[in-house]
């Protein structure tokens, strides 16, 4: 029989030195494409993402356009070079699959009925992958539609939890991924107190998955203060530049 | 009844404003009593309304808007003019000064072409329309000289100012005739091409620097060390 990975040693503390309820750590940044109208970037752990956004636009083919509400199209894609072995640039079942639930986690968010007959697209690339990269995805997806300007509901922070090594993660990395028994994404938006994203890969006991839910809510609240702050940094650094110029 | 920012303070999407007898303003919604934003900017409590007003945003068109836009196709019913939103406008022949147009005998193309800029105003939209346009007014029309910039539509109503105050300054001070399309675009000629750089610049650095105060004094400052930089 092939012989287990340990994820989580005798203390507690899991292969990258991280405590059970730990997040990695996160970089996050609005506004970093001057082409798209809107647009983010995150790391979170090795994960690299860019989301953009355009729009609301004039839908291309027309007969796609919805006469009550816009139309929101997502494209979740990795770059061939985001993983060890070369991924085929093309969109396999997976990305398309991803496409759809991170398309229907940001869809309550909008207010998409005040844009009758137009499209909102927005893209998510991944340049590199570590686990976890749908929610990451989402995060820096419902960054790029706040930066863009698109009227929202609350932003969408998105964050998984799972049990590896019959431990109940947060976060969890590619390893854990991989080799722990379940995964559960969640996304989050917390001041209306709304799911948008609930999915679970493995096997969990109802006890298990609870507490892994509750866990990756409490992950969702941490990332979504990081995603005001990066969306508010822009704007504090010019005005603190100028208040302080202004007392010179 | 409470409040829980303090006015022009920065808040984000699904920040909780205030609780209770209140009105979602601009760029708010309410949920039961309670008023949340629904885009980043700055908050403004005002009576019983609670406004967020935008960073940045995107142009919707509204009757009477004087716009700046490009013609981009030329159809049956008219010109399709790209206002730099989401919806496409209409400006139809009869909307025109040229009362002589026969459409047996004119082409459209005679009057506006594809890549002219005009000048123009909205006279008709709904949800279910995309806007009608009209260029029937004195001022409004085919721009010829001078240069566009485009600058966010959020930004607008700080170009202006208070009751014109900004833009008043903006042109005694370039000497340059200044036309401020409500979609972002904004129409700059002066007498000299030094005069337009300087306009561009100052109109740049509102855009950047629209959330803070004391903004107009700052600006006219600008314009006056450009000047004494070009002599």
């Amino acid at each position: 029989m092939k012989e287990k990975i340990r994820l989580v040693d005798d203390s507690g503390i899991r292969t990258d030195g991280r405590k059970p309820d730990e997040l990695r750590p996160i970089k996050l940044e609005a506004g970093v494409l001057s082409n798209a109208d809107g647009s983010a970037y995150i790391e979170q752990g090795k994960n690299k993402i860019l989301a953009a956004v355009y729009g609301p636009r004039e839908v291309h083919p027309r007969h796609l356009a919805l006469p009550d509400r816009a139309l929101l199209r997502c494209r979740y894609h990795m770059a061939p070079f985001s993983v060890q072995e070369r991924k085929s640039p093309a969109p396999s079942r997976r990305e398309i699959e991803l496409s759809k639930v991170i398309r229907e986690s940001l869809e309550p968010a909008i207010f998409l009925e005040r844009f009758p007959r137009t499209a909102i697209d927005l893209f998510i690339e991944v340049l590199q992958a570590d686990g976890g990269t749908r929610v990451a995805g989402i995060t820096a997806a419902s960054l790029a539609l706040a930066d863009a300007g698109i009227p929202m509901k609350d932003m969408v922070a998105a964050c998984a939890a799972g049990k590896a090594d019959g431990h109940i993660l947060l976060d969890l990395n590619d390893l854990e991924d991989k080799e722990g028994e379940a995964d559960v994404p969640v996304a989050y938006m917390p001041s209306i107190n709304r799911v948008g994203l609930l999915q679970m890969d493995g096997q969990l006991t109802p006890e298990e998955f609870e507490k892994a839910f509750n866990l990756a809510i409490e992950g969702c609240k941490r990332i979504y203060a990081l995603q005001k702050e990066a969306l508010k940094a822009k704007y504090l650094a010019i005005k603190e530049a100028v208040e302080e110029a202004g007392q010179k | 009844m409470s409040i829980f920012y303090e006015n022009r303070e920065i808040v984000t999407p699904g920040d909780l404003l205030a609780e209770g007898e209140f009105e979602a303003g601009r760029n708010a919604y309410k949920i039961d009593s309670k008023i949340y934003a629904c885009k980043l900017g700055l908050v403004e409590y005002k009576g019983k309304t609670v406004h967020v007003v935008a960073l940045n945003t995107f142009y919707v068109p509204s009757v009477g808007d004087t716009v700046i836009g490009k013609i981009i196709e030329i159809n049956l019913h008219g010109w399709t003019v790209d206002i730099d939103s989401p919806y496409l406008a209409t400006l139809r022949p009869t909307e025109t000064f040229n009362k002589s147009y026969n459409p047996q005998k004119n082409e459209l193309s005679e009057f506006l072409n594809i890549g002219d800029l005009i000048q123009a105003k909205i006279i008709a939209y709904d949800r279910t329309r995309n806007p009608l346009l009209t260029i029937k007014e004195p001022g409004l029309g085919k721009i010829t000289r001078g240069q566009i910039i485009k600058v966010s539509p959020a930004k607008i109503p700080r170009i202006i100012g208070r009751k014109g105050s900004m833009i008043n300054m903006l042109k005694r001070e370039t000497r340059c005739n200044i036309i401020v399309g409500q979609n972002g675009l904004i129409h700059i000629y002066g007498r000299n091409p030094e005069d337009e750089r300087i306009a561009v610049l100052a109109i740049k650095k509102i855009e950047l620097e629209a959330h803070t105060s004391g903004l107009t004094d700052r600006i006219a400052e600008m314009i006056r060390k450009e000047r004494r930089g070009m002599v």
